[in-house]
């Protein structure tokens, strides 16, 4: 296929370079590379909010960095954890005086790397308190949720946390709030076509013409089953059942609505299934405060689309209307 | 028993290195069946720039596994980087102010990066992982010294473990990391990271073995 790259080992390194260029006003690059942060960060008397996680995911993660929004990001390869000093670096730089929250996705290596960083700051006196996201319904059932990835989910995770913390919310109410939101968040990925990483040059996983993968991971994880494309409006069914069947959420309950496209699925497409999406919510008995419609958290050029559906309580829809200005389109 | 020298053996761990980067390819190939198909480009990205820091000066054994792990550890990230850079790590440590590494001394180094990787990583025998490599091979190695085998038979014996390891691994589940979601059809395929563990593992004690017959 043909891409903009130059070196394919350097991609990140040229990504967060560019990055950086185009959106100078509220972000930085720490003395690590692979840290971005807030252009003001550290702010004194806040509790500093990062995550991080691989690349390939823009504009997530380091397109929710900003004012309201996350103080800092660990940058990893394209979909490999950010290394613990990396992690490490980000607490740092987002450090305030009142602690730090680190809020990221269930992947082994993040678990690793973020668990090496958490007590590297320790030994400095810093403690960092976590929230794991683990909103992907199809990555394991019910019983086993702590086993369940991370995915778009973890959007409203950091918007709500970052939030608390910018109206002066301790650690550990940050981590309270983020931890309710991802509870609060099912999410489920449909695939239509694979993605291809600059380094190794092929697709990593297939999909045949005509079919579609349900329950797709972020960085192609294989799904539930594989079945026959059906119509937009279908595939908006299936998924909204998938996620809300899980989710067994009372009638009358406000939810805040997330649709993201993959990295090559046009955004009118996104458009066509929020149309059935938002009517199959209703019909439900439920009230959509607010949906989201665009790419926020991507894999490279995977055609395929997430929807994540977040049960909101009063804090919660308060923190989300709180006002950001990030590099994403929130 | 005879060993050999710590101080003139870090040219081991560039061998490693070496081995690493020429199966990029093949290592990222089998991560595409069960995983995301980048082990090998990190892994050679990796091991490439500890080689870089080792090159020119001899250096003792010790020194290089640290440099190596530091590497792994602080530049490369995802889960092999915190998990070769334990173990590395791990074996720097033991090996640390020993003079001649006889098989005791092997031995203790293998056990103690084995239970570095332990510490960070949940992953026991038969999850489909590097483990599946790495713990039967030190396993045979300590049953070849109990019984009074030669230290370089007890190498021969680590390396066919370790192989035996790997290779059983095609007909594990995965119960652990990303090859984890895919339950039963992550059956049939290699484990990239035991993959990769015998690699290292091959060439470790093969440079061993070298150093013992008096390879310089």
């Amino acid at each position: 296929m043909q891409r903009f790259i130059n070196d394919p080992d350097f991609v990140v390194d040229d990504t967060v370079r560019g990055f950086v260029k185009a959106h100078g006003d509220l972000v930085k690059l720490a003395d690590n590379p692979k840290v971005v942060a807030f252009a003001q960060a550290p702010i004194r008397g806040k509790v500093g909010v990062i995550t991080g996680g691989g690349s390939g995911h823009e504009p997530a993660f380091i397109g929710y960095v900003g004012r309201n929004m996350l103080d800092a990001v660990a940058v990893g390869e394209i979909f490999s954890s950010p290394t613990a000093k990396s992690f490490h670096d980000a607490m740092k730089i987002a450090d305030g005086g009142r602690g730090v929250v680190c809020l990221y996705g269930n992947y082994a290596g993040d678990n690793m790397n973020v668990k090496m960083a958490v007590k590297l700051a320790a030994k400095e006196g810093l403690e960092v308190l976590t929230v794991v996201a683990n909103d992907d319904v199809c990555s394991a059932p019910p019983s086993e949720r702590e086993k369940r990835r991370g995915v778009a989910g973890e959007i409203f995770m950091w918007k709500c946390g970052a939030a608390k913390a910018s109206l002066g919310g301790s650690a550990k109410d940050v981590q309270a709030v983020a931890q309710k939101a991802i509870d609060n968040c099912r999410s489920i990925g449909v695939g239509l076509g694979p993605c291809t990483l600059p380094a190794v040059g092929h697709p990593n996983f297939t999909i045949e013409a005509g079919k579609m993968e349900v329950g797709i991971g972020h960085h192609g994880e294989p799904g539930t089953h594989v079945e026959p494309l059906k119509t937009a409006a279908e595939v908006a069914r299936d998924m909204v059942k998938v996620v809300l069947d899980d989710h067994n959420l009372p009638s009358g309950t406000e939810v805040a609505v997330l649709i993201s496209g993959l990295g090559a699925t046009p955004t009118n497409e996104l458009y066509i299934l929020n149309d059935t999406i938002d009517a199959e919510i209703r019909a439900r008995g439920l009230k959509i405060a607010r949906a989201y419609v665009g790419n926020f958290f991507t894999s490279l050029e995977m055609v395929g689309v997430t929807l994540t559906i977040m049960a909101l309580d009063e804090e919660l829809k308060q923190l989300l209307a709180v006002e950001v200005a990030c590099p994403a389109p929130l | 028993m005879p060993g050999f020298s710590n101080a003139d053996s870090g040219d081991i761990v560039s061998a490693i290195a070496r081995r690493i980067v020429e199966n990029r390819a093949y290592l990222s190939d089998i991560d595409g069946l069960i995983g995301d198909g980048d082990h090998g480009v990190n892994m050679a990205k990796g091991f490439s720039l500890a080689a870089e820091r080792l090159r020119g000066e001899a250096r003792p054994l010790s020194t290089s596994l640290a440099t190596l792990g530091d590497v792994l550890m602080t530049e490369i990230g995802g889960s092999m980087g915190p998990l070769y850079g334990v173990m590395f790590s791990g074996f720097a440590d033991a090996l640390d102010g020993v003079e001649e590494i006889d098989a005791p001394a092997f031995e203790r180094m293998l056990r103690s990066g084995l239970d570095e990787v332990q510490s960070i990583g949940d992953a026991k025998v038969g999850d489909k992982t590097l483990i599946d490599a790495f713990a039967p091979a030190l396993q045979a190695f300590s049953a070849a010294t109990a019984k009074g085998e030669s230290f370089p038979v007890a190498l021969d014996a680590l390396i066919v473990a370790a192989e035996k390891g790997r290779d059983s691994t095609v007909d594990l589940v995965a119960k652990i990391g990303r090859a984890a979601r895919l339950g039963e059809r992550s059956r049939g395929v290699l484990d990239p990271g035991a993959t990769s563990c015998a690699i290292i593992l091959r060439t470790l004690a093969e440079g061993a073995t070298a150093k013992l017959a008096g390879v310089p």
